[in-house]
Order: structure tokens, then C-alpha cells, then sequence
């Protein structure tokens, strides 16, 4: 009996190590896609985007539209994570700016 | 004696609400004191340098781009631009009036006067978007902002103002203290995933190296404009130099003429007060 348990569960290890990871969905795109345009317009409002966001953001549609989830969710990821360092560019130069000014 | 102290305290009170007033807040700008530190901070960094040179940009910080330079100038690649640009100028509108209609002294020799602050709109006005505004008041499609139409009439407009010193007022205005404020911030600071500002290359950088270019000076910069660059094979408005430093530092540029790109303009025109217009210019 013990045996027959141990036989099964190496048969479930050996399944689930053998089968890819489930590809992601559009929905998981989607909410992404949404948070990265999300910051990316916060850094407009600051009147400070990255052409590097703005070309992740252009290659997660592509990547989407192409049925490639899992490019478009990396693409995407990566687009968040820059619009929210330009945030954080453009915040921490509002008084910043001073120290280069030519006295 | 209750009186007299009474009396006293109010005489210090009003002593100290007069000083107060006369003396400005210790972070209020002065832009005379500014421009003057902004041209000693160059005069200072580059001693070998003529004051009035420091219009020609990279060739005023290299030798062998002084000489190229030089001899480019016998057939000068603006040429061209220049041509186009007295033509277009002279041309009339649909309505019978011409560009000479919209401004003073029929628009020549009045380049050094932009950009100027319009108390009247409260804003900074630039050559370019005057130009434009000429052209729509007379039933006319304005030109895009970045490409030849626009660069081969200012570029006319500056080379009937060559030599001329800049001269770029600030009124009385606080809208107009904000405005050069406005600019100098844009210019201090940094921007796009390079983390460059205006200042990093043209205040720290000039005379180095940034890959195959030599660097200008900020000191003079807007006197050379438009430019013709040979990167561009072709002519570039101030708006197009102002998009591309963006796009440089992957920073996504502004709208032509929008109010940060129309201040700093403003603002780096009023720190080469005094230096002579030397559009329109060539550059590598």
C-alpha cells in the first residue's frame, strides 16, 4: 500500500516537472498592459517619458496581437518598471536641478 | 514712558516691514546676475576663447573643425535654405500681405529680439511660432515646425540679423520672471533613460567628445540657429534641435512650441545677451 502511495506520487512529480508551465493568458496581458500605461501616463502628467517605455509598451501590443502572451507580459513588465524610474527621475529632480545651476 | 515704548516697538515694526520689502526673497531670480555668471563660468572655462566666438559653436572649442569649417563656408551648405527662405519671404500671401506685414521694421534685422515675452498672452513668443501666427492671421496653413519651409525662412530672418548683438528682454512682469524660470529649470534638468540634461552636455560637456561630435557650448547656442547639419543632410528649425536633444537622451520629446521648449528658448537667449547673431549656422 505504502509502496503503491510512493509510486504515485513520484508519477505526479515526474507529470509536473515534464509539463511546461501554463502559457499566460490574455487577461493576465491585459492587466499588465493596464498598469504599465498606467504609470507611463502618470510620467506624462510630469511631462517626462522614455522613448525606451513608449517601445515597450509598442512591442507588448505586437507581441499580444500576435498571441505571444508571455513576450507581451515581459514586454510590458518592463515597460512599468521604466515609466515608473522616469517618475522617479522626475520627482527627484524637482528640486535637484538647483545643485547644477551656474552660480 | 508706556507711550514711548509703544511708539518705539512701532518704529521697529515699520523698519522691519520696509526692509522686508525692498529686499528680494533670498531664492528669487535675478537673470542679470545669472547671465552675467553664465557667460564667466564659459569666459573662465575656456580663457583662449573670444567672447563673441563662442556663437560658433563646436569650432570654437576645436581647431581642425575651425578649419573644415572655414572652408565649408566658401560654398556654405545653408545656402540653399537662404535662397528658398528671401524667396518665400518676399512672396505674397493669397490675401496680397506678406510675412514684412507682421513685424517690425518688415522683419529684417529683428531675429536678435526673439524670442520675446508677450505681456499681452503672458507667454513667450518665438520666432518660429511668430512666423506661424503671420501666416494663419492671413488665411494661411501654418508650416510644421521641424521641417525645411520653416528652417529656410528663419534662417533668411537671421542672416539679415548676422552680426547684431542678442537682445532679449525681460518686462517687469512676474509672468515673465516665471517664464525664464521656466526655461532655466528645463534646461538644469535631467531627463530621458540617459539621465542627461540640457546642461550635462552643453554646460559640463562642451569641447568633449560625445561618440563622433564635438560638443557646443550653451553660451551663444541659439545665436547659430536654424542650423544645417550634416547629420540631417538638411536644415533644422530650433524646435527640430530641441526634439532631437530629447530623442537623444531617450527622452520623449514635447510638442513643438510647447510651453517648456518656448521658455527655455527664452531663457537661453537672454544668457547670450550681447553675442551676435550668426545664423543660419552649419554644423557636422
Amino acid at each position: 500500500m505504502s509502496n503503491l502511495r510512493n509510486i504515485a506520487l513520484a508519477a505526479v512529480l515526474l507529470i509536473s516537472r515534464a509539463m511546461p508551465a501554463l502559457a499566460a493568458s490574455e487577461a493576465d496581458f491585459e492587466a499588465a498592459y493596464a498598469a504599465a500605461e498606467a504609470a507611463e501616463k502618470d510620467a506624462g502628467t510630469l511631462r517626462n517619458q522614455w522613448t525606451t517605455t513608449e517601445a515597450e509598451l509598442a512591442a507588448a501590443k505586437k507581441a499580444a496581437a500576435a498571441g505571444d502572451f508571455d513576450a507581451a507580459i515581459a514586454a510590458a513588465t518592463e515597460a512599468e518598471a521604466l515609466a515608473k524610474a522616469s517618475i522617479f527621475q522626475a520627482t527627484s529632480e524637482t528640486e535637484r536641478w538647483k545643485d547644477a545651476q551656474i552660480r | 514712558m508706556r507711550v514711548g515704548m509703544l511708539f518705539q516697538s512701532g518704529l521697529i515694526a515699520l523698519a522691519l516691514a520696509l526692509l522686508a520689502q525692498a529686499a528680494p526673497a533670498a531664492d528669487a531670480p535675478d537673470p542679470a546676475a545669472e547671465a552675467k555668471a553664465f557667460r564667466d563660468y564659459f569666459v573662465k572655462k575656456f580663457p583662449k576663447v573670444k567672447l563673441d566666438d563662442f556663437v560658433n559653436g563646436p569650432y570654437s572649442m576645436n581647431e581642425d573643425m575651425r578649419k573644415q569649417w572655414q572652408e565649408k563656408e566658401q560654398f556654405p551648405p545653408y545656402e540653399f535654405a537662404l535662397e528658398a527662405g528671401k524667396e518665400m519671404f518676399a512672396t505674397r500671401f493669397k490675401n496680397g500681405k506678406s510675412y514684412a506685414d507682421c513685424f517690425l521694421n518688415g522683419g529684417i534685422g529683428i531675429r536678435q529680439n526673439y524670442p520675446y515675452f508677450d505681456e499681452k498672452e503672458g507667454k513667450v513668443v518665438t520666432l518660429e511660432l511668430a512666423l506661424n501666427r503671420c501666416r494663419e492671421t492671413n488665411g494661411e496653413a501654418p508650416y510644421s515646425y521641424v521641417e525645411d519651409e520653416m528652417a529656410s525662412l528663419t534662417a533668411y530672418m537671421a542672416f539679415t540679423s548676422r552680426g547684431r548683438p542678442m537682445d532679449i528682454k525681460i518686462p517687469n512682469d512676474p509672468r515673465a520672471l516665471e517664464a525664464y524660470e521656466n526655461g532655466k529649470r528645463y534646461f538644469y534638468t535631467r531627463r530621458g533613460q540617459l539621465n542627461f540634461s540640457c546642461a550635462s552636455c552643453h554646460v559640463q560637456g562642451p569641447g568633449e567628445r560625445i561618440r563622433a561630435e564635438i560638443l557646443a557650448p550653451a553660451l551663444g547656442i541659439m545665436n547659430a540657429l536654424p542650423i544645417y547639419r550634416s547629420e540631417w543632410s538638411g536644415m533644422g528649425t530650433t524646435s527640430r534641435r530641441l526634439i532631437t536633444c530629447n530623442s537623444q537622451t531617450r527622452a520623449v520629446p514635447l510638442e513643438p512650441q510647447s510651453d517648456e521648449y518656448r521658455d527655455v528658448e527664452f531663457y537661453l537667449s537672454y544668457m547670450s545677451n550681447g553675442l551676435p547673431i550668426s545664423g543660419p549656422g552649419a554644423r557636422p
